[in-house]
């Protein structure tokens, strides 16, 4: 079982590999960045949606999150990374292998600081609830947002520029996948169970032996840490980081991906945020109606599909079969 | 010493006093009913005992822990199970797992070996459902594991509430008028069930009813309640007799 999981993990890993060196090549550059502004709205809606739509604690504070997990990973690789690379290489022997180290190291320090921020950010979300725990945390973001403008070590208001370029599309891919992984495993167990029972009564669950307080704060947690993760995958794409790419508008992006793909259901949090990093593009065409089109479009899902694309469930393959089997037995 | 032990406790809001100087003790495997009319003060007594609310005097003692100021869950964790009188079970899970929910206490998963899926997280989830089933099983719902909770009937949703309590392995059950809403026909069924789980798991029950049938045919000993005071207490045949229970009942049929 073990064993079949490692060989698994293997192959996984070289897939990743392949299309790491395949795919840059073939496709054409405004395409890939595409494809990896994909993956990093899929971290970020996946773990907003642990805090939002699994444990119903209203944050639109997940930029705020994103921003200290990149400027801390970026600040790592810029002022100390880059000068490891050389000594680490002569242990590692492969200058990838090096480069590979020290980005892993940043993101997890980035991801870690923004966990250390979430845990902050969920203290208020125990006396907070609906609008006012929003409030908390759209205020929680700014706050950062200003603080970043104000230090000159990461560029204050001109920006932090000659970010080293780690992220490729193998750690967008990769991490993606953890976020992914861990967060449905969570679900899916006793923990995940105690997520759901904050959302769906809090009461009840402090009843049934629930510490509702630490779950509420375990999700921030666990949610700023991916956000943080998929900052910094942010800042080493662009090479450059602005505090302007972490307004609140950038949170409610990540929000309307968990609303529309549905509330507490992952599968629908990943295809809405491929759905939202595409559309945009498309409506380059329709020029000054841009933004007109795109709240257009969102306010008739809204209407037509309230509780979202997925609503709570999941898709998989079993939906499918399952859709055949009702169909049959409708039939008998 | 008995198991649960309430030393003139008293909740008020405000100027309202729902709880005033409320002396009363369960014994190990006892039955006891709770009534009173409409405001007397009975599900605020809940709230006490269970940690809702912190009584504003007074003493609550739980086999030799005192309760008072402790979180709702951490008396949970001592053994004291409840349902509520306004169902609230989470209604967007499936019957099983609301019930897998409440064995939170007793799961031993870390959270590690959950996002691994460890060996031992696949065996302690394994024993985890079997536990939950069983529990549905007993309380007859087994069928419905998969069913969305808000989609239950009434009567169905009051036995899950039950079941669902039960998963937390309380020593002490506490039941807001479990039967409310029911047909008589179900009432009896749950009534019996009630007893045979009593038996069963050697739990010690305290019962909001305002059945009285209920009350008078299952409980050994009753408590009554008016305007937060215990005005009456002891066996079904004296309460029934009990001038000052009838005047609180006034117009109310006692049989
Ligand atoms: N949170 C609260 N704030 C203010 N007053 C309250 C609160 N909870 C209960 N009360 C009041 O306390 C009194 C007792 O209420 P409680 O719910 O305990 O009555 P009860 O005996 O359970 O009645 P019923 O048979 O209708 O369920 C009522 O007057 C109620 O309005
Ligand atoms: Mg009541």
């Amino acid at each position: 079982m073990q064993f079949k999981k490692i060989i698994f993990i293997i192959l996984v890993l070289g897939f990743l590999l392949l299309v790491n060196y395949y795919v840059p090549r073939r496709m054409n550059p405004y395409l890939f960045q595409i494809l990896i502004l994909i993956g990093i709205n899929i971290i970020l809606a996946v773990s907003l949606n642990l805090i939002n739509g699994f444990t119903g604690q209203f944050s639109i504070g997940h930029a705020g999150f994103m921003a200290i997990g990149g400027y801390t990973s970026a600040f790592f690789t810029f002022y100390f990374g880059r000068n490891l690379v050389p000594s680490l290489t002569s242990i590692l022997l492969f200058p990838w292998l090096a480069k590979s180290v020290i980005f892993v190291s940043a993101l997890i320090l980035g991801g870690t600081l923004a966990a250390l921020a979430g845990l902050i950010v969920g203290i208020p979300s125990l006396r907070l609830k609906g609008d006012y725990l929003a409030i908390a945390t759209l205020g929680f973001g700014e706050i950062i947002r200003v603080l970043i403008l104000n230090i000159d070590a990461v560029g204050g208001a001109r920006g932090f520029a000659d970010i080293p370029g780690y992220t490729n599309l193998f750690w967008v891919l990769f991490f993606m996948l953890v976020t992914v992984v861990v967060i449905r495993n969570l679900i899916n167990s006793t923990h995940g169970r105690a997520f759901l029972s904050v959302r769906e009564d809090e009461v009840a669950a402090e009843a049934m032996g629930i510490n509702t307080t630490y779950y509420k704060v375990y999700a921030f947690v666990i949610g700023a840490f991916f956000a943080g993760i998929a900052g910094g995958l942010f800042g080493h794409y662009l090479m450059y980081l602005h505090t302007n790419s972490f307004t609140f508008m950038r949170s409610i992006e990540i929000i309307i991906m968990v609303v529309l793909g549905g509330m507490g259901s992952i599968t629908g949090s990943i295809l809405a945020a491929i759905i939202f990093t595409i559309l945009p593009e498309f409506l380059r065409v329709v020029k000054d109606y841009r933004m007109v089109m795109y709240s257009l479009i969102l306010i008739i899902l809204m209407l037509t599909r309230p509780q979202g694309i997925f609503g709570l469930k999941e898709f998989s393959l079993l939906t499918i079969r399952n859709i055949f089997v009702r169909k049959e037995q409708v039939a008998k | 010493m008995s198991l649960l032990e309430i030393k003139s406790c008293s909740m008020h809001f405000g100027g309202l006093k729902a709880v005033e100087g409320l002396d009363m003790s369960l014994e190990k495997g006892e039955l006891v009913g709770l009534i009173g009319p409409n405001g007397a003060g009975k599900t605020t007594l809940f709230n006490l005992i269970t940690g809702v609310y912190y009584p504003t005097a007074g003493e609550i003692i739980f086999q030799d822990k005192k309760l008072n100021g402790k979180k709702p869950y951490q008396i949970t964790s001592y053994g004291i199970g409840r349902t509520f009188q306004n169902i609230r079970l989470f209604q967007n899970l499936s019957v099983l797992d609301n019930v897998k929910t409440a064995c939170h206490l007793h799961s031993k998963e870390g959270m590690f070996s959950s996002v691994l899926r460890s060996k031992r997280f696949e065996e302690e989830e394994n024993e985890l459902a079997g536990r939950s089933m069983n529990l549905l099983k007993i309380f007859g719902l087994d069928l419905l594991k998969e069913e969305k909770a808000s989609n239950l009937p009434y009567g169905q949703q009051r036995r899950l509430e039950i079941a669902r309590a039960m998963a937390t392995e309380p020593k002490l059950l506490l039941l807001d008028e479990p039967t409310a809403g029911m047909n008589p026909h179900e009432t009896q069924d749950l009534t019996n069930l009630i007893r045979e789980v009593k038996r069963n798991f050697e739990l010690t029950i305290l019962l909001i009813e305002h059945d009285m049938r209920v009350v008078m045919g299952c409980c050994e000993r009753i408590v009554v309640l008016d305007y937060g005071v215990k005005i009456a207490e002891g066996p079904p045949e004296k309460i029934k007799k009990d001038p000052k229970v009838i005047e609180a009942y006034l117009g109310e049929e006692m049989t």
